[in-house]
């Protein structure tokens, strides 16, 4: 078992424990019905910062988050700061690859937390690059992201005992919300409000059950997923959060309609398959709700690199990507254990130096050469 | 579905027709966009065209550099395509992979590559390139028949540099010829040699392309290099 990976799951599972403790009061405000769940969570923390640390420790995975914080405090190696101005005589006179310093990039810590904003939004918020993908799919991804996200936002300040509501000791029909025990909140349980709020977790699984039937749908009917889609990796996601989901309707419909008929056993199996789901989480497809993380350092990482120097193929000569990029992933595959390194008896080339479509020009004349042809 | 077909590459046998692109395109796992290379070596000098699906690698170097653990591999070899909701459009793949196959669609954020039409392979079926491919530069069917009909030797091993990289996809070479000899060396405009480096191609494609030079010099003295056809 991985030590570093254990204390971040305990570091992680710690921080739940103790905004748990702090958030109500010294448990003053903690519903204990929802013990289980509170346990439930602190574990699928420690479980969440274990493999979080695990994936975050891989050489590419680290570099990316390293990087985006040397971008986000200016603290980037200044061959990076600088911008591949080459002129064509300049390229004419030398092939040589690497890049001079030429002038400081604009790219600074400023600038680099409005990309972070701009990530956020794009890729966190709207999700675009899923729209662009798939129009289907953008909705019902954002019915999935958007319930769940909506029903964490309101279960989990619930569970830690953040949020408690209490009668007004005047008027049993008052109903006030308090956060971290102190009051927000007075409204009638006859208005609007109460309506809203009582119902708010319904609406989420509603949106949600909206998303899982297009995915259902998805996965039943595109010849191209059911080819490569995997029973744990796909499937084994969408039957909890239906579980989930549908049992907590269930609920709803037990103390709504048929006078709470069920509801003992419909909570127990509600709570079996939230913790299933939160357990799954850190070891499954919802992973990628944390892995995705690493796209906001991408977004980071490839502003700064287009504005960077650029590394020229010592084959054609053309730039084909940052300096930044081909000298970090030498670096990562030489952690990785690979060897791309060429000696030749004139002079020495990393492979990570001839751009793809040279590669594959080489492929071919390599092995026509080999064959005579 | 498990069978004994496996798939051999002879690039020095593609006539550049493109049939292999049009096909991948109908491919069920990537519908509608082509994931084959097909690359003019030397455009202006040259007609050699060449082929390239992915190797799919047993200790693949793409999914080994991928942040977002994307690629995966199935238990036959076979190196998935980038998982949707886990690629982070870094690109790494694709400056890491020693054959140059990942394409990153940059306006889906997503990496594409070669699957091996795994829609059909996975049940029995040819992957759309082999399928069409009028040359046999894109074959896939059991390794007897290979052995049989070609002179030429399948291999899967390649050295790149100080690293072997073995692979599913076989390909076509000289029968002596064990571990693939990737050679950069010859390629590479070195200080004071001021040719192309991509002159080598051939000029022509061998056999019908050579006949077909209508050349009475060349065709007098074949030693000689012939007109770009």
């Amino acid at each position: 078992m991985n030590k570093n990976a254990v204390t971040a799951g305990l570091a992680s599972a710690s921080l739940i424990a103790s905004s748990i403790l702090l958030g109500s009061r010294g448990l003053r405000h903690f519903d204990p019905a929802l013990t289980t769940y509170a346990l439930g969570s602190i574990l699928a923390a420690f479980a969440v910062g274990y493999r979080f640390h695990l994936w975050y420790q891989r050489p590419p995975s680290r570099t990316y988050f390293v990087r985006a914080f040397q971008i986000l405090v200016g603290r980037l190696p200044a061959t990076y700061e600088s911008s591949d101005r080459l002129t064509d005589a300049q390229s004419n006179q030398s092939l040589k690859q690497e890049v001079e310093t030429k002038s400081p990039s604009r790219s600074s810590g400023v600038t680099g937390v409005a990309t972070l904003g701009r990530a956020v939004s794009s890729k966190v918020v709207a999700q675009g690059f899923i729209r662009r993908r798939s129009l289907y799919r953008w909705i019902m991804h954002l019915c999935l992201s958007g319930g769940s996200t909506l029903a964490f936002a309101i279960t989990f300040p619930l569970v830690f005992g953040w949020v408690h509501f209490t009668t007004s000791p005047d008027d049993a029909e008052l109903y006030r919300a308090h956060l971290f025990g102190f009051q927000v909140d007075q409204f009638s349980v006859h208005g609007l409000k109460a309506a809203i709020i009582f119902n708010l977790l319904n609406v989420s699984a509603v949106i949600v059950m909206v998303g899982l039937i297009m995915a259902a749908f998805r996965r039943a009917t595109d010849a191209g997923e059911k080819a490569v889609q995997t029973f744990a990796e796909d499937i084994l996601p969408l039957i909890l959060i239906l579980a989930v989901t549908a049992t907590g309707l269930m609920l709803t419909v037990s103390y709504k309609f048929l006078s709470g008929h069920g509801h003992g056993f419909m909570a127990f199996v509600h709570m079996l398959s939230v913790l299933a789901l939160l357990i799954y989480i850190p070891f499954g497809k919802l992973f990628h709700m944390f892995q995705r993380l690493v796209a906001l350092c991408v977004s980071l990482y490839q502003k700064q690199g287009g504005t960077g120097a650029q590394a020229r193929c010592r084959c054609c000569n053309r730039p084909f990507a940052s300096r930044m990029h081909v000298d970090d992933l030498k670096t990562v595959l030489e952690q990785l254990g690979f060897n791309y390194q060429f000696r030749t008896q004139k002079g020495s080339v990393h492979y990570q130096e001839i751009c793809p479509r040279c590669r594959r020009k080489m492929f071919a004349v390599n092995q026509g050469r080999l064959l005579g042809r | 579905m498990e069978t004994n077909y496996e798939f051999f590459v002879d690039q020095s046998r593609c006539i550049g027709c493109q049939a292999c692109v049009q096909a991948c395109g109908e491919c069920g796992t990537h519908r509608g966009t082509p994931m084959i290379h097909l690359e003019f070596v030397d455009r202006s000098a040259s007609v050699q065209t060449a082929p390239v699906v992915c190797m799919h690698c047993e200790d693949p170097t793409c999914a080994k550099v991928c942040p977002a653990d994307a690629i995966k591999q199935d238990d036959n070899g076979v190196v998935m395509s980038a998982a949707k909701p886990r690629c982070v459009a870094c690109s790494n793949c694709v400056m890491a992979c020693p054959f140059g196959v990942p394409k990153m669609k940059v306006e889906f954020e997503l990496m594409m590559k070669c699957d091996m039409c795994y829609d059909r392979t996975s049940v029995g079926k040819k992957p759309m390139c082999a399928t069409v491919c009028p040359s046999g530069a894109l074959y896939y069917g059991p390794r007897e028949y290979i052995e049989k009909h070609r002179t030429e030797q399948p291999i899967n091993e390649f050295d790149f540099g100080g690293q072997k990289v073995k692979t599913k996809v076989n390909l076509m070479t000289a029968p002596e010829v064990k571990s693939f000899p990737f050679d950069v060396a010859d390629f590479l405009p070195w200080e004071a040699q001021e040719r192309d480096p991509l002159s080598l191609a051939r000029a022509g494609v061998p056999d019908a392309a050579d006949n077909a030079i209508w050349n009475e010099d060349v065709i007098a003295h074949p030693e000689s290099e012939g007109t770009p056809v």
